[in-house]
């Protein structure tokens, strides 16, 4: 054989005469479904965001009602509810996403079938709708 | 050249090559053993087979029994002595194979599950849902990933064998990747390439199957056995030939003709039932029911289709959850290929060339006449298969014979010392041949794959499921002139790396040799037999042609045809019956 | 006049050229035919120069995997009325190196592939005279799945983690590995999981899941890394919350 075969994984190593196509830097622009990858991964920035926003939130709070007052105004500027209403989409994509994929990771079987994917994707949605209306509910009232 | 040395070398990777490997590596594993085969094991044509594969592991069954079933489906040409350490070793070789991961079907209770098979009294068949051969094929390539004395030489294309002072002493390959030619020389050498199918037109089998063990060992003088077998499986997609495993008759499915009616019990088959009655119907045996098939169409009863004419196979009785879980396979292929959903439809078939039951002649140890030669598969007659193979036997004919002839070279090879002798003259030759006939030559007018299509039809035509002595001696006519033709063949491709029109070029060079042989034993044996029919000598002759066709190649390039006697231990000739 | 169909075919003769280029085959439509079928035409009345892989022509080997229009493909499962009027492009796998037209390189499966140890490891072997290792239906469902892996290698050429960083074990040798893991009859998960819990087995996959999309056997290999990847948090965790059960 032309090529070293070994125990471990290797890199196909270099032959000059075998043709390796460049893998582009816009990879991810070539297909839907990658760029539906990478937008479902930069999503969780928009996590990170939000969590610590409510940080602050919740650092204002404590320093008393002025303070949240103000944090209050400032997220009035139009930037900020621009950018918080982007965030506040990428994360529902990130909740959708992730519940869709949960059943996939799981292997629960009862009575030796496996649990159809819906089974497990339903309860998170009705818990995180229940939590919602709960949280709703209090703020509300 | 390059020049590299084993002392084992299988030519053929697929269920026989990789069984015989893992045999010589577990009786011997100081032996190095190389596995040079023109595809990537786990591309085999072993991977196609669906139904399953016999041993004897349930009580009420037993190992007269499956003998008996075998020689009487073989029609009496089996070598009795053979099928008794088939029979034999069948269960234990099976068990192996469980033991090494093969995933089997099971019964609730976690034991084996097995189930009916055409032709077979009782229940023997074990299988894998319905990609038997793929699952065995699997097990037994990642089983071969632990043995590091095998060495394997994938997509390398053996041309010829080495011979030297009556002994084999290797091969000579081309590696398809980088065009190189290289001698690999071995103390003993095993023919694991499988049969012959793309020798006629309509086939189950894949590209690759094109009697390049046959071929070889045909060209080295070694005689080919009951060439003149040419199994047809009833049942065949149209068009693309796919298989649709027995199987589906032995759960339960009917054939019906044009007026739906179940026509086998006209054919003295039997009377029809509802549920599958072992050995009757359509669990009758494969020649039969193809010969059926022909009636039907002399006398207009079967089905127009786009392709020629069909049948029907029913299994919309047997229900989408049983369909689901024995056969999904077959469902699958069905809604791909034929835009046909079995559950509810009928699914048009016709019988289809599917298995060679003869092949390059060996002994119960696979060692052919030459000196450090062995074969086992589809590739060899041994023969247990006889005049017509039962279903499901040859995947464990695979196992037993593989390690049987791995056994046997192992020990073969262990009592070689190094010696080979002129070969590598032979080997250059070899080299001068491929570049001046093939590689270099630019003048020629044959295309490769016109001389393929006329080969198939001329045999299709001589020697199909009815033959008579005109029909093939046309066949022999024309083959001949085909082979003249052959030698005016001009590839397109000069190229070294990867050229796969070289190797079809060899390839049609390998099936010519083999139909050749196929239509002159059929010519010489003048009675029917199992699969061999001739209109002309419709019965079968106990008293002259109880005896194997020899084929093979004199040194002056003709052929000779001579026979050997069947071995009989324990069941004398007797009448076939099926359905009574 | 019959109805026709342009194919553009890539080739690559590296004795010629240094880069692939592509190359038009005008191919009678047949509504039976699949890629497979035009390549063979192509090859056997066209241009006997084209070189490709193929064999049993019904989905079960898995020889003739190439890139229809862009998406890896089982080209004897494809049929061309799906790509009428065309014109149908056709080139090697993606993500490997082309050997010769569409034949590509596939050593490198080859060696991950024995790297994960894909055979029943055992402590003892029964011998064959004690009969079968019982497994129930519920015990072969559990693993059978990934066990009609047929090796086309669709799913390399669908991952984007194995374009960007070729030592990535890959989805098929994972699930692979995984059907051993699952067999009741199997010992060998401790030795599997310390080859692939490491930087290029099952960690490097990010769940993009398109290897899942393309899989034509429906094997799932994004779920059998997934799952793997669950299995070998809960191995970590025990191993030093309950260091005594360590042999």
């Amino acid at each position: 054989m032309e090529s070293e075969v070994s125990e471990t994984p290797i890199y196909t190593p270099y032959h000059p005469r075998w043709y390796r196509a460049r893998v582009s830097t816009y990879w991810w622009s070539r297909r839907w479904a990658y760029l539906k990858f990478i937008l479902r991964e930069l999503s969780s920035i928009f996590v990170a965001y939000f969590v610590v926003l409510t940080l602050l939130q919740i650092r204002a709070l404590t320093q008393g009602p002025d303070a949240y007052a103000r944090f209050q105004e400032r997220l009035k500027a139009p930037v900020l509810v621009a950018l918080n209403a982007l965030a506040f989409f990428f994360v529902l994509f990130h909740a959708v996403t992730w519940f869709n994929l949960a059943p996939k990771a799981m292997n629960l079987r009862m009575r030796g079938k496996r649990v159809p994917d819906l089974l497990i994707v339903l309860p998170n949605y009705v818990a995180w709708l229940a939590i919602s209306t709960v949280v709703a509910w209090l703020l509300l009232r | 050249m390059d020049v590299s040395s084993h002392d084992v070398l299988l030519v053929g990777g697929g269920g026989a090559g990789l069984r015989a490997a893992i045999a010589v590596s577990e009786v011997n594993p100081k032996l190095s053993v190389a596995v040079v085969s023109k595809v990537y094991p786990m591309r085999s044509h072993t991977v196609s087979a669906e139904g399953g594969a016999a041993a004897v592991i349930k009580p009420g069954d037993s190992l007269d029994d499956h003998a008996y079933d075998t020689i009487s489906g073989g029609d009496w040409l089996c070598d009795q002595d053979a099928v008794e350490a088939f029979v034999r070793e069948a269960p234990e070789e099976m068990l192996r194979l469980e033991h090494w991961g093969c995933p089997w079907s099971r019964d609730p209770d976690g034991h084996i599950a097995v189930r009916a098979f055409g032709g077979m009294k009782k229940e023997r068949t074990w299988f894998a849902a319905d990609k038997t051969g793929f699952h065995m094929l699997h097990t037994l390539f990642q089983t071969s990933l632990k043995y590091n004395a095998i060495n394997r030489y994938d997509e390398w294309f053996v041309t010829r064998l080495l011979v030297d002072d009556g002994q084999v002493r290797g091969v000579v390959a081309i590696q398809l990747a980088s065009g190189k030619f290289q001698a690999i020389l071995a103390k003993a050498v095993i023919l694991c390439t499988g049969g012959c199918g793309k020798v006629f037109p309509f086939t189950t089998n894949a590209n690759i199957k094109n009697g390049d063990g046959m071929a070889l060992a045909y060209r080295a003088g070694v005689p080919l056995k009951d060439m003149e077998f040419v199994q047809y499986h009833p049942t065949g997609l149209p068009f693309t030939g796919i298989l649709i495993t027995e199987a589906t008759r032995s759960e339960g499915g009917y054939l019906l003709n044009k007026d739906g009616y179940r026509y086998l019990q006209d054919y003295d088959l039997g009377t029809p039932e509802a549920k599958p009655v072992l050995r009757s119907m359509e669990l009758g045996p494969r020649d039969r029911l193809s010969q059926a098939f022909v009636k039907e169409e002399e006398k207009g009863r079967t089905v127009e289709g786009p392709y020629g004419a069909v049948v029907h196979l029913d299994i919309r009785h047997l229900g989408e959850k049983l369909i689901n879980a024995k056969l999904p396979f077959v469902r699958e292929l069905c809604l791909k290929y034929q835009n046909i959903d079995p559950v509810v439809e009928l699914i048009p078939v016709r019988p289809v060339v599917h298995y060679m039951m003869g092949g390059v002649s060996t002994d119960l140890h696979g060692a052919t006449p030459l000196k450090g030669l062995f074969a086992a598969g589809e590739v060899a007659c041994v023969s247990i298969n006889g005049a017509n193979r039962l279903g499901s036997n040859s995947l464990t004919e695979l196992l037993v014979f593989g390690a049987r002839a791995g056994r046997a070279a192992a020990a073969f090879a262990s009592e070689q010392k190094d010696s080979w002798g002129h070969v590598l003259a032979q080997a250059m030759d070899e080299t001068r041949r491929l570049e001046g006939d093939f590689l270099r030559k630019t003048t020629g007018r044959e295309s490769i794959a016109g001389i393929r299509e006329e080969m198939q039809r001329s045999i299709e035509r001589g020697a199909g499921i009815y033959r008579t002595g005109a029909s093939l001696i046309e066949a022999a006519v024309t083959l001949r002139k085909l082979q003249e033709r052959f030698r005016n063949v001009a590839l397109q491709d000069h190229s070294r790396t990867f050229n796969t029109e070289l190797t079809a070029a060899l390839e049609l060079s390998f099936m010519l040799d083999v139909a050749e042989a196929i239509v002159q034993s059929a010519l010489h044996r003048t009675e029917s037999r199992g699969s061999h029919q001739r209109t002309d000598f419709p019965a079968r002759d106990d008293e002259k042609f109880l005896s194997h066709s020899l084929v093979s190649r004199n040194e002056d390039g003709s052929f000779r045809v001579e026979y050997l006697p069947v071995t009989l231990t324990r069941w004398p000739p007797g009448e076939r019956v099926y359905g009574r | 006049m019959a109805e026709m169909i342009t194919l553009e075919v890539a080739r690559y003769r590296p004795e010629r050229e240094r880069e692939p280029t592509f190359q038009t085959y005008e191919v009678p439509f047949r509504k039976d035919w699949v890629v497979l079928d035009a390549l063979n035409y192509i090859k056997d009345r066209l241009d006997g120069s084209l070189s490709y892989r193929w064999s049993c022509r019904m989905g079960v080997c898995g020889s003739c995997g190439m890139m229809v229009d862009g998406e890896p493909k089982l080209t004897c499962a494809t049929f061309l009325s799906d790509y009428m009027p065309g014109p149908v492009r056709v080139e090697p796998l993606s993500y490997f190196p082309v050997v010769r037209d569409l034949v590509i390189e596939m050593t490198d499966f080859m060696v991950k592939l024995k790297s994960v140890k894909p055979w029943i490891v055992r402590e003892e072997e029964k011998p064959t005279s004690e009969g079968e290792y019982l497994q129930t239906p519920d015990q072969l469902d559990a693993y059978k799945q990934f066990s009609m892996c047929i090796n086309c290698m669709l799913c390399y050429a669908a991952c984007p983690v194995y374009a960007l960083d070729p030592q990535f074990i890959g989805p098929a040798a994972i699930a692979l590995a995984q059907r051993y893991n699952r067999d009741s009859r199997d010992q060998g998960s401790e030795e599997r999981l310390d080859l692939l819990s490491q930087h290029e087995g099952i960690w490097a996959c990010t769940f993009v899941g398109e290897c899942t999309k393309v899989c034509p056997k429906n094997v799932d290999p994004a779920g059998a890394i997934q799952q793997y990847k669950l299995t070998s948090t809960k191995e970590w965790f025990k191993s030093f919350l309950m260091p005594w059960r360590a042999k």
